[in-house]
């Protein structure tokens, strides 16, 4: 039990042209790390089991699905399930919300990170990548208040670049990398 | 933010107060929720929220209302009402009367989704739906029957989705922006004012629909709520929830068969 205990928490953040990126990342990730991953991204109603199935393809790291309730663990990949928000208890068990979109979507990026941030605080590191809106840059605002740490896509790398300016504007990064990068950066939490 | 010590305190103060009891409510929406309000209603401190929540009733129904969720839509999750309409109708089809109830029903686009199937597959004659709801505002919006017209396009496109083959523009009308769905529908409908956590069961259905609702439960709350419902539950009714919800891991599993991959349950004990 004690050591299942999520005491580190991993966000990634994207919309558009972060897929991409998640297909470079995913592969490189080591097995059994110390920390849950849960990864938010935009996109339409009902692509849920295509994504999922998508990301189990391409990574060693096991996939687990996000129901109500769901306790993480370490060492796995969460996806937010599409047309719910996602939010965090404080003991690790994941909420799921279905309430009003936020930045035109559901998920939203910045509810995640916002959650994280309240019931985490220091432990919450967020990855934040390509995009076309702006959702995500008020959530690593709000992680940095609280602490944590924010990694976002360098712009210049990223498919669309609007999503990491936004934040890059908000808040001070404590690292910008390309996308080859991400994985170790990962890796070495 | 609103702290843990905050919330405590609001909740014993508005149970104390109203005797609406909220300790029960997943801590990471509910705070959420009350963040929000603070926001949006301008508060600098938590201090004069939860006085105004104190001294003013109506500020407090403010509050109820805008702490739960009413996001909702007609037909939604189309895949849900598909098998409605091919399984469980048919199999409801064969009882004399069908109860169903609709539990945290919100403004009731769901209510007349399942009224508008009862009706194609002639059983409406002798189908009746009960919708509660906690908050009373939302019921008022429900017995009308009168959902923006914006919305029709999506939900006429996840009407056909459930696999509705006629044109669903016939069941309502369209005025000044709004679409009234046809009165005999509201007729075969009953709306009450009912809470999941202090009311108790008022009735025995046949099939009871609470979906996405109890996400904002913690589990024992939800525990709570899914023995009411199999109080309620008819032997061999169905019970459906929410895409993403289960009642995995609950007291009343063992007495319950899931429909395939479905989030329906069918009571078998």
């Amino acid at each position: 039990m004690e050591e299942n205990q999520v005491k580190k928490l991993v966000l990634i953040g994207g919309s558009a042209g972060s897929l991409e990126v998640l297909m470079h990342v995913l592969p490189e990730l080591s097995t059994g790390l110390a920390f849950p991953i849960v990864i938010v991204l935009h996109r339409k109603h009902s692509d849920d089991l295509t994504l999922e199935e998508l990301i189990a393809m391409k990574t060693l790291v096991p996939v687990k699905e996000v129901e109500d309730k769901t306790v993480m663990t370490n060492g796995a990949i969460y996806i937010v399930p599409s047309d719910y928000h996602l939010l965090f208890e404080k003991d690790g068990t994941l909420a799921l919300d279905a309430s009003e979109k936020v930045n035109y979507s559901r998920p939203s990026i910045d509810v995640v990170f916002e959650s994280a941030a309240d019931a985490f605080g220091p432990s919450v590191i967020a990855i934040l990548l390509s995009g076309s809106n702006a959702d995500g840059a008020f959530g690593c605002s709000r992680i940095k208040e609280n602490g944590g740490t924010i990694i976002i896509q360098d712009p210049k790398s990223a498919g669309m670049s609007y999503m990491p300016s936004s934040a890059i504007q908000m808040v001070e990064p404590d690292m910008v990398v390309d996308m080859d990068e991400i994985a170790s950066v990962i890796n070495r939490i | 933010m609103t702290d843990e010590r905050e919330l405590d305190l609001l909740i014993n103060e508005v149970y104390e107060y109203y005797g609406y009891d909220f300790s029960g409510y997943s801590q990471a929406s509910f705070g959420r929720r009350i963040s929000r309000l603070m926001e949006v209603d301008g508060f600098k401190s938590f201090a004069d929220f939860l006085s105004k929540v104190r001294s003013e009733p109506e500020y407090f129904k403010r509050m109820v209302e805008e702490i739960t969720v009413n996001v909702t839509e007609m037909f939604r999750d189309p895949a849900f009402y598909r098998v409605l309409r091919t399984t469980i109708l048919p199999e409801l089809a064969t009882k004399p009367f069908i109860r169903i109830w609709h539990a945290g029903c919100s403004t009731g686009e769901e209510v007349y989704s399942m009224a508008i199937m009862l009706e194609e597959a002639n059983l409406m004659h002798k189908a009746l739906l009960y919708a509660t709801d906690i908050n009373p505002q939302v019921l008022e919006t429900a017995k009308k029957g009168i959902f923006p017209l914006r919305m029709m396009k999506e939900y006429s496109e996840n009407y056909v989705h459930s696999g509705g083959k006629n044109d669903f523009s016939g069941y309502y009308t369209a005025n000044y922006g709004f679409a009234k769905f046809n009165e005999r529908f509201t007729e075969k409908m009953v709306f009450a004012q009912h809470n999941l956590v202090s009311d108790r069961s008022f009735n025995e259905f046949d099939l009871i629909l609470c979906r996405n609702v109890l996400i904002y439960f913690d589990k024992q709350l939800q525990d709570h709520a899914l023995s009411l419902f199999d109080e309620s539950l008819a032997n061999l009714g169905y019970l459906a929830l929410g895409t993403k919800e289960s009642i995995k891991f609950s007291s009343i599993q063992k007495k319950y068969q899931q429909h395939d991959r479905d989030k329906i349950w069918k009571k078998i004990k």
